[in-house]
């Protein structure tokens, strides 16, 4: 074990830092939150900057029109994006780390080379139908009908959870075409701009909307959007979700130390670290130790995913660990901020701005973080089952 | 980067397993629950001459490892739940304060308590085998001067008579011995010794996990294995969360110790001192390993139900040494004031 980078390894991060410090200086702020026509423009430029300097799709493989770089420089590449303040991902989250992706494992050259190059030029953006209302944790119940007429699918049923939803132009979407359970699925490619898709905005606990249900009343799917064989989506899907997996949640990761250490500060702005045995200095010791750790472990993964191609076990226990520390930290920045939590509004102490909007938002977001991409409960299962062999009970 | 565990790595656990369980197997050491000596002085000698108090001294006194091979090793001490002062003796052996130490022909014990300034009681662990004994302010990790006392009776010190971990035999101290000043300018004891006792922990944690494990797929109630159900799954998968996220940063200290270059990158991204930076690492690790080591001992007794609380299952063993390690080289607070040790050289 050895945390030395190599000698092209130190070359590609100082490269990047210099080219990010020279291009950040010309981009803007991002947009406001909810102005999604605003946030699709903004995401989709950055994406188009990076594509002209040669980062767009860092971890694709250069056959996909990536940069083939290996898992250590996506590490490296997030982590330089986020300390230098690039723009998120955004909009581009779903076609860049999921449909792209899928699409480069399994899809045909007509497909790659009609949707590869427009995701990595910021050029289209994908959203993801995948979750059902009644098909959550338990995807393989998945619902919803495609029906073969012709050279076409007719596709009825509903989705959930679909990010993006209004300003995506292409959708993956996963049908029920046979039998029930996970041999009677097919992942198609939906275009957005087809007719008989109702898009109903979602509002999530903080009263945002980047989710949205989709109701598809006959909606029709040329066959020829099919990616991999009828009847063979949930095997794709698995090249799909082991990319949620992994590196995934490095930006969040490093977003959590940095929200710490402002929780600290405020925590010492606000006079209430007055000895170092309180409780307040024993939760922020312990959750700082615990990112660092998870910072660590994020490179046992990777380390393991650039010999094996997987993460390996790492996964599910960076996920299940990290979001429990994610949430002890918007718990104990909401503890922290008294009264100032219940502000969404920027405020001031001292003529000092606090910093509590972003504080409560983070909040939120942690909320989500046992829920989203397999609950913790699923995780706990698929450890307990996978790695560590418990018998199987489902 | 390549921060696997390797093939060496895991060749060398291999070979440390099989010599304790040779050497030390788990059913000798338990015959010596409560006594004054728990392991005895050609234990020790053997353990020397595997290179476990000199695996990071150069050749040909030591082998040349790196501490993170050092961890790999107390690991496995810490998993067969070898009994004496490990990291003490291997302190004492890298520093040079105690040549004998580095073949296990010494014995070097670490004082507990010593940072609270006139506190008593002072506790110090194996004292009727020890040459010398370390006595190190919050352990070794502040300003106050580590001290090391040679230990030729114990005349002023008093048995404890019911010492928490029974494997683990413990002396008071109403005064100091006469002991001399440790030169210590990298805070390199403090360094060594939280790792290596967070790698002792590592070994405490996953050794429950393991027991847990075995005996959820082999205990059957209401018709199946425990480890059917759900609520027993999650606490097992629990144990391998915290056993994983303790040894990936007890790793990271260690391999950060090994390689100054990265030290110095890391600290001066976070604006601060390679010292601040590795006092952080290590501290953070230490504080993990401490929490899981507990806690999976806990959680193990748990899965294990009535037989958890007897004496017969080692689980308790486990669960006592690693009270014992979390009192070493930083307890809670301190740890956790340490890891915010460069708090005041960076900017906010």
């Amino acid at each position: 074990m050895d945390l030395r980078y190599t000698e092209s390894e130190q070359a590609f991060r100082a490269e990047l830092r210099a080219w990010l410090a020279a291009t950040l200086a010309s981009v803007g702020p991002p947009p406001p939150h909810d102005d999604w026509p605003a946030r699709r423009a903004y995401d989709l430029a950055w994406q188009r900057t990076l594509y002209d300097a040669g980062y767009a799709g860092v971890d694709w493989p250069a056959e996909g029109g990536g940069r083939g770089a290996s898992p250590v420089e996506q590490l490296i590449f997030k982590e330089e994006c986020e300390r230098a303040g690039a723009p998120y991902v955004g909009v581009n989250f779903v076609g860049l780390l999921h449909a792209g992706p899928t699409i480069i494992a399994e899809g045909s050259p007509a497909q790659r080379e009609r949707y590869l190059p427009a995701i990595l030029r910021g050029e289209e953006v994908w959203c993801q139908g995948f979750s059902e209302p009644d098909a959550g944790s338990d995807l393989a119940s998945l619902r919803t009908r495609a029906v073969r007429d012709g050279d076409d699918y007719v596709v009825t049923g509903s989705k959930i959870w679909t990010s993006h939803a209004e300003v995506a132009d292409f959708c993956e979407l996963l049908v029920r075409t046979g039998a029930e359970g996970n041999k009677g699925i097919s992942w198609l490619i939906m275009p957005m701009s087809s007719p008989g898709i109702e898009i109903a905005p979602l509002r999530t606990i903080e009263g945002t909307t980047e989710f949205a249900q989709l109701y598809l009343n006959e909606v029709r799917v040329p066959v020829a959007n099919r990616v991999g064989e009828e009847n063979d989506g949930w095997r794709v899907t698995m090249v799909t979700l082991s990319f949620e997996r992994g590196t995934a949640f490095v930006g969040e990761l490093l977003e959590a130390k940095r929200l710490l250490g402002e929780v600290a500060d405020i925590a010492t702005r606000f006079g209430l670290l007055t000895h170092d045995r309180s409780d307040l200095e024993l939760r922020i010791g312990h959750l700082r130790a615990a990112f660092d750790a998870l910072w660590a472990l994020t490179k046992r993964n990777v380390s393991e995913a650039a010999q094996t191609g997987v993460p390996g076990i790492g996964g599910s226990v960076f996920k299940l660990s990290f979001s429990e520390h994610a949430q002890a930290l918007g718990d104990l920045a909401m503890e922290v901020l008294g009264a100032a939590a219940l502000s969404g509004d920027p405020l001031e102490r001292d003529g000092r701005p606090i910093g509590n909007a972003e504080q409560v938002h983070n909040w939120f977001k942690s909320i989500n973080l046992t829920i989203a991409a397999g609950t913790s409960q699923v995780q706990r299962n698929i450890v307990a089952e996978r790695i560590l062999g418990l018998p199987r009970t489902r | 980067m390549d921060f696997r565990v390797g093939e060496a790595e895991r060749e060398l656990a291999e070979g440390i397993r099989t010599m304790v369980s040779g050497r030390l197997p788990l059913e000798i050491v338990r015959t010596r629950e409560g006594e004054e000596r728990t392991v005895t002085a050609e234990e020790w000698a053997a353990l020397g001459e595997t290179g476990v108090f000199a695996l990071t001294l150069p050749e040909p006194e030591g082998t040349g490892l790196g501490l993170a091979e050092a961890t790999v090793v107390f690991e496995e001490l810490g998993r067969a739940l070898v009994p004496g002062p490990l990291v003490g003796t291997f302190l004492a052996a890298t520093t040079g304060l105690v040549p004998a130490a580095a073949e296990g022909r010494a014995f070097v014990g670490v004082c507990e308590g010593a940072g609270e300034a006139g506190a008593t009681p002072w506790l110090v662990e194996h004292l009727s085998s020890l040459d010398a004994a370390f006595f190190l302010p919050d352990g070794g990790i502040g300003d106050g001067a580590g001290l090391m006392a040679t230990i030729r009776e114990a005349s002023t010190a008093r048995r404890v008579r019911a010492p928490l971990d029974p494997l683990t035999p413990m002396w008071h101290l109403s005064e100091l011995p006469a002991a001399e000043p440790v030169d210590d300018p990298g805070r390199r004891l403090f360094r060594d010794g939280a790792i290596l006792t967070g790698a002792l922990q590592v070994g405490h944690a996953a050794a429950c996990l393991d027991l847990a494990v075995a005996y959820a797929k082999e205990r059957h109630q209401f018709g199946k294995p425990i480890g059917s159900f759900q609520a027993v799954k999650h606490m097992c998968a629990d144990m391998l969360v915290r056993a994983e996220v303790a040894r990936a940063a007890v790793h990271a200290a260690a391999c950060l110790a090994d390689a100054p270059d990265v030290l110095a990158a890391e600290a001066e991204a976070a604006g601060t001192t390679p010292l601040a930076s590795m006092q952080r690492a290590a501290a953070g690790a230490k504080l993990l390993a401490d929490e899981a080591a507990v806690a999976n001992a806990r959680t193990a007794i748990q899965v294990h139900g009535g037989m958890g609380y007897t004496w017969e299952v080692p689980l308790h063993l486990h669960l006592k040494r690693s009270f014992v390690l979390a009192r070493t080289f930083g307890d809670k607070a301190v740890l956790s004031s340490a890891v915010r040790s460069d708090r005041n050289t960076v900017a906010a």
